[in-house]
């Protein structure tokens, strides 16, 4: 799950990492007295779960609070569109606005669990701010990376990681103590990812986390009920929310015509491939999951029905922990909901196969069969390119 | 022989009495799997499916000589299952349960390092030793016994890749779902060793998905030590880019976690690529037959 930046910022500094002095508005008024307070010399920075901000008008200077309002009315109410959203862009509800910050270096700082250690690891980089990544590529010996075991994170390490970014005499135990902070933070909220880009050394000399982005381990919510609270859905994919209040959560939208409902999120890809092979493209990635449950089937025509790009709807079930005869159960129950008109590829296979495939014989749902995979997507390819509601 | 499970396989199941515990402990056990015993705090003493049910799992290894767990405990309690199980000095333990933190597969790898408990999963199918044994959910009757082991981090996709082999009439040695977790407890490399060795494993398939680097790794165990052959499929050439973490998650894995890169590691290293899902087993035909 993300977070916002302003919400990062208040979890970074009751961890005692330091952040520039700021507030938060969600209007243009809000903002200019935000702005007095501060000073006049602001940062405004538009809110969106998405980077590349910066390149895309996202982030921009006011020099007295009258110029932050300006900036506020320019950003508030719109979509904005970076490299890393979709062509709509995300909304802008809210900015932040905070003190100007006179720069001396921008640091890279941040916390990840790398799977090939099974470690958290944490990277710092003297090379901080947005080009870090093309850094990383061409000249890996820039990036100083520290693995935590067991024995938790050592201040050992964090000198490691300071002198090794030329930090002054004066800032080594400062910084030491700002890493020593940030994996106690990490791993309190159980994180996925804790990034601080950038870490900067401001004129005065002090270290501040000039921007931040906190991501959390979707699976370990269920024990920070105060972590799911911050959840903007306001930033998702209208549909992808939908999916989820449905109760299915592995769900991505695409933008192409053949709705998919498959168990297992290997062959749910699998599945995509193959229909791209065949000429087609897939509406969305949906994996149903193992719980065997009519209503999640429901839920799945549900969205489909609600996707107005969806021309068919191809069903691949492979029974394993998912019982076939209870999909089909959900599919006739979903046409008994729901007046569905497209045209309907049914290939099931696996646990219970046989009663669920009398179960579909037997009712009113009309669709056409096939025992095959790849017979399976060539024919929902076919029916898409003829279907329609 | 076959690899991890066979005949002499006494298995153990934490979370026996719970509902997709005690579901897929039947299919097992009509399966021909040796299930000896069962643990659920609190329902030692009682009896379930004809299997005694025992609160703690040191007692149940005692009193039944089990050397193999199967684990569907609900995701909150699975890593202390887990360590519960290699404390009891149980060498296999297959993880069924999806949805465990990511810290506590951190912790649980900690606690595996000096221990000579071998975890597969979290987050998987389970294996399978056709004919001889079964700990996990696939269905039984689509397999065939054989000399083609199985390896991948897909459940139902394996489902598919044996459901072709076995209509080919290409039996399998064992197949293992490693399971889709960012933190398995064993990876591609730990069982291509296994295979490598098993003396009834001619070829292997190898099953692989975008995310992370461990079909990368694979790839160089192949080219370096691997001395049999491997047929491979990666799924999700045409996922959406993965939302991405920030920029740490390209840093960290330095190459790229894509399908195309990886089909072109393993396709370096010598792997014979299947050109769809749909062509896996046909592939695998081609390589037996050359």
């Amino acid at each position: 799950m993300k977070i916002h930046e302003y919400q990062a910022k208040v979890l970074l500094s009751e961890f005692g990492i330091p952040v520039p002095r700021g507030g938060v508005a969600t209007t243009p008024a809000e903002a200019k007295r935000i702005a007095a307070e501060l000073g006049g010399k602001v940062a405004i920075k538009a809110q969106v779960h998405a980077g590349g901000r910066g390149k895309a008008g996202g982030i921009k200077a006011a020099n007295a609070p009258e110029e932050a309002e300006k900036l506020a009315v320019q950003m508030l109410g719109t979509r904005l569109v970076t490299h890393q959203t979709t062509p709509e862009g995300v909304p802008v509800s809210k900015v932040l606005v905070e003190k100007a910050v006179s720069i001396q270096r921008e640091l890279y700082l941040s916390i990840i669990v790398d799977s090939a250690s099974s470690m958290p690891v944490m990277m710092a980089s003297e090379a901080g701010g947005t080009d870090i990544e093309e850094i990383a590529r061409v000249s890996p010996d820039k990036i100083l990376k520290v693995y935590i075991d067991a024995a938790g994170f050592q201040a050992f390490q964090g000198r490691k990681l300071a002198y090794g970014m030329n930090l002054s005499p004066a800032q080594i135990r400062t910084a030491t103590s700002l890493m020593a902070n940030l994996y106690k933070l990490f791993h309190a909220k159980d994180c996925s990812l804790a990034e601080i880009n950038p870490l900067v050394v401001t004129a005065e000399g002090a270290l501040l986390a000039l921007d931040a982005k906190l991501n959390f381990d979707d699976n370990a919510l269920f024990r920070h009920s105060d972590i799911e609270q911050l959840h903007d859905v306001e930033q998702e994919d209208p549909l992808e929310v939908k999916a989820n209040k449905l109760g299915i959560r592995n769900y991505i939208k695409m933008d192409g015509n053949i709705g998919c409902m498959v168990n297992g999120a290997g062959l749910a890809m699998a599945v995509m491939d193959l229909i791209t092979q065949v000429g087609g493209r897939p509406a969305n990635f949906l994996d149903i999951g193992t719980v065997n449950n009519t209503d999640r089937v429901v839920a799945a025509f549900k969205v489909f029905a609600t996707d107005p790009g969806v021309k068919a709807i191809l069903v691949n079930i492979f029974g394993g922990m998912a019982r076939v005869d209870v999909i089909a159960r959900g599919i006739v129950e979903a046409y008994k909901q729901m007046d569905i008109r497209l045209p309907l590829i049914v290939r099931l296979a696996g646990t219970n196969v046989d009663e669920g495939k009398r179960i579909l014989a037997e009712s009113e749902v009309r669709f056409i069969e096939t025992t095959d995979f790849y017979d399976a997507a060539r024919k929902a390819v076919e029916a898409a390119k003829g279907g329609g509601k | 022989m076959s690899i991890l499970i066979d005949e002499k396989t006494r298995l153990l199941v934490q979370g026996i009495t719970g509902g997709e515990g005690s579901f897929h402990t039947q299919q097992c056990i009509e399966y021909g799997t040796k299930v000896v015993a069962g643990v659920t705090p609190g329902k030692g003493g009682s009896e379930i499916l004809g299997v005694p049910v025992f609160n703690t799992v040191e007692i149940a290894v005692k009193e039944t000589g089990a050397n193999a767990s199967m684990i569907f405990v609900p995701a909150a309690s699975a890593a202390d299952s887990i360590l519960e199980a290699a404390d009891a000095g149980i060498p296999l333990v297959v993880c069924i349960t999806e949805g465990i933190p990511v810290l506590d597969m951190v912790m649980v790898h900690n606690y595996l390092k000096d221990r000579s408990t071998r975890l597969i999963g979290p987050n998987c199918p389970g294996i399978i030793s056709p004919g001889k044994c079964k700990a996990g959910l696939m269905v039984g009757d689509i397999h065939l016994q054989g000399n083609v082991g199985i390896v991948s981090r897909s459940g139902t996709l394996t489902y598919e890749a044996v459901a072709q082999l076995t209509s080919f009439g290409i039996g399998q040695s064992t197949c293992v779902g490693i399971g889709g977790d960012p933190l398995p407890g064993s990876n591609f490399v730990d069982i291509l060793k296994l295979f490598r060795e098993d003396k009834d494993t001619r070829a292997v398939v190898l099953i692989g998905e975008i995310g992370g680097t461990t079909e990368q790794e694979a790839a160089q165990f192949i080219k370096e030590k691997m001395t049999k052959p491997v047929v491979a499929f990666v799924a999700g050439a045409t996922a959406p880019a993965d939302k991405r973490m920030g920029h740490a998650g390209a840093i960290i894995s330095g190459s790229s976690n894509r399908a195309q890169d990886k089909i072109a590691a393993l396709a370096d290293a010598g792997v014979f690529i299947a050109p769809s899902p749909a062509e896996i087993g046909l592939t695998m035909k081609k390589v037996l037959e050359n």
